[in-house]
């Protein structure tokens, strides 16, 4: 199974190969290059910092930034540049986490429902359908009121919350590979509908769901930002994205340094996840038109 | 010596019609006839005369709302109406298909030489490398060069004749009673259509496979098939021997259908065409579908006609011309 599929990654590889020719646009390159850039930083927090994030310096309240801290310090003397990076780490570590989760059960939930279709589709597609007519912010706040918050919480709900379209995605996909002749061709040998979808719709469907996944990711990022600035994200002590932005609101006239890098760190991110999105779309593009 | 296929009295219909004027759709209607092992049958008929439907109805690949009545028998089990698990030992084992794009029947993503593994693996209990060995020699015996280059190739990398030469392969694979090839050779230019029926063929005989040969095009079947199948509006009008059918064409139809073909008739500059239109299969049809158009209608026509047999030829109607071509 897994050598199969690896063959089948290559073969596609092999086969936009050609198409390459025309080169990736620049701004995928930046996008993916900036990408691995705050993944690296979010993975070498420790080691770049060179500061506790949550060690309070009451000598440096409001700190401008100069050598020692780059980034300036915030309310509590604390290293913005230490806890933006800190809090990298957790706002990546939920976008990704909560995207990926959404998948692993959209996935198998778009392909049951777009291949066997029936009241099958119907059950699916409809329960999918229902958690879609909720606004996003509501349905997590409502589930953070129910279970308290917290990072984990707050990864959860946004899984949630993309379930749907990322089932939508799939489903429409299967739809129209279920459709392919090499589908019934598959079945007119013999194979079982578990082999056909494994194997043959599913590697085909996917692409559309990778791209999708890729673009919500930094949606997920903004989203856990959102919910920790409310402080129903992750809590103090520990460093997040949002919860600085909360941190620096009052502070914006005195000390601008400690609302601008947490905001600049969320906006690169977004941007880095969509510019790979696009760039993710142009190269799975069957036609490889799309402009 | 017992029939690869035999249909006895075959009829698919298709719900349709909208909610309170529920309809169905007629696509085949009563088809009978037999294949004998090691026979090519061609079955000739215009789009949407129900061909493709009849073979998908043996193969029981049709959508389960299809109402199919009748018998089909495959090296003497009958298909019709078996379970999704019965129905998958039979695909790809004792009856294959080949279908008319081989550029989309394989999947892009797949090598081409595991697709046709796939096939041997769904029914024989054998190792991943015994089934490459197996898919190898197949891929050698339709007459691809260096198939260990090939095997790994994603079909897009293949011609379209080498396309078709997998597709057969992966058909061939289980050693099949009965090939059911739906417009083989529709999508390929002469020369290679020439070469796929001429594999065709010699696998038949090489393994004395009945063939089921579904094509709209006369140069075709003249070229390949033993006996032929005429099918009109999802009624079989005639069957005969190819070479009677076309000096001896008995059913208005068939008479109609070869005139049609160009340079049927020498000097004439217009292509010959059959007045009217083809009727909707989703009314209620008393009688030979064929004659709202027919010229040698009768009364008689509006019962629907019984098969009789003409020295060599089954014709279904009740106003045969006598003697030659009109």
């Amino acid at each position: 199974m897994i050598s199969q599929s690896i063959t089948a990654t290559a073969i596609v590889l092999a086969k936009s190969a050609p198409r390459r020719r025309h080169r990736l646009p620049v701004t995928t390159t930046v996008g993916v290059a900036l990408l691995a850039l705050l993944i690296l930083a979010a993975i070498a927090a420790p080691l770049l910092s060179g500061h506790n994030p949550e060690t309070v310096e009451t000598a440096r309240v409001m700190g401008a930034p100069n050598a020692l801290h780059p980034f300036g310090s915030d309310v509590l003397g604390r290293d913005v540049l230490s806890r933006v990076l800190f809090g990298l780490r957790v706002s990546l570590l939920v976008a990704l986490s909560s995207v990926a989760v959404a998948t692993l059960i959209a996935v198998p939930l778009g392909l049951i429902a777009g291949y066997f279709g029936g009241w099958l589709d119907s059950l699916i597609s409809r329960s999918l359908d229902m958690l879609l007519v909720l606004p996003a912010l509501l349905l997590a706040i409502t589930l953070i009121a129910i279970v308290g918050p917290g990072s984990t919480v707050a990864a959860l709900a946004i899984a949630i919350i993309y379930l749907p379209i990322l089932a939508r995605v799939m489903r429409t996909s299967t739809l129209v590979v279920s459709r392919q002749e090499y589908v019934l061709g598959s079945r007119s040998r013999g194979a079982s509908a578990w082999r056909i979808l494994s194997s043959h719709v599913a590697p085909n469907a996917i692409g559309p769901v990778i791209v999708q996944a890729s673009v919500l990711s930094g949606f997920a990022l903004q989203l856990e930002a959102a919910l920790s600035f409310l402080g129903l994200g992750t809590q103090p002590p520990t460093p997040s994205l949002g919860g600085m932005l909360a941190d620096g609101r009052d502070v914006l006239t005195q000390a601008p340094w400690v609302e601008i890098y947490p905001g600049l760190a969320i906006a690169l991110a977004v941007v880095a996840f969509s510019l790979l999105g696009d760039g993710l779309r142009r190269a799975l593009d069957p036609t490889g038109v799309a402009s | 010596m017992t029939a690869s296929l035999a249909l006895d009295g075959l009829s698919v219909g298709f719900p349709t019609g909208a909610l309170g004027d529920p309809r169905i759709v007629s696509a085949v209607d009563g088809v009978s006839f037999t294949v004998a092992s090691g026979e090519i049958f061609g079955l000739v008929g215009e789009s949407g005369c129900g061909k493709s439907t009849l073979a998908n109805a043996i193969m029981g690949l049709l959508p389960t709302s299809t109402i199919i009545t009748g018998s089909a028998r495959v090296h003497d089990a009958e298909v019709i109406g078996l379970s999704d698990a019965a129905l998958r030992q039979m695909r790809g084992n004792t009856a294959a298909m080949v279908f008319q794009d081989a550029s989309t029947s394989l999947d892009p993503t797949w090598p081409v030489g595991d697709q046709i593994a796939e096939t041997i693996r769904a029914h024989q209990s054998v190792t991943r490398s015994e089934a490459k060995e197996k898919a190898l020699a197949l891929m050698t015996e339709v007459g691809l060069t260096d198939p260990s280059e090939r095997y790994g190739d994603a079909p897009h990398r293949l011609s379209g004749g080498m396309r078709q030469r997998i597709v057969i392969a992966a058909a061939l694979a289980n050693n099949p009673k009965l090939l059911i090839a739906d417009e083989p050779t529709t999508a390929l230019d002469v020369t290679l259509q020439a070469q796929i029926l001429q594999l065709i063929d010699r696998l038949r005989v090489a393994h004395n496979t009945a063939v089921l040969l579904i094509t709209h095009d006369l140069g075709v079947i003249a070229q390949v098939c033993d006996r032929v199948g005429v099918m009109y509006a999802g009624q079989l009008v005639e069957v005969a021997p190819v070479a009677e059918l076309f000096a001896n064409p008995r059913h208005p139809y068939t008479r109609a259908l070869l005139a049609a073909r160009p340079g049927a008739q020498s000097g004439a500059e217009r292509l010959a065409v059959i007045p009217g239109q083809v009727p909707d299969l989703s009314e209620e049809i008393a009688g030979c579908r064929f004659a709202s158009r027919c010229p040698r209608r009768i009364d008689a026509c509006a019962v629907t006609p019984a098969r009789v047999s003409l020295g060599d030829s089954e014709v279904a109607c009740w106003n045969l011309p006598t003697g030659g071509t009109e």
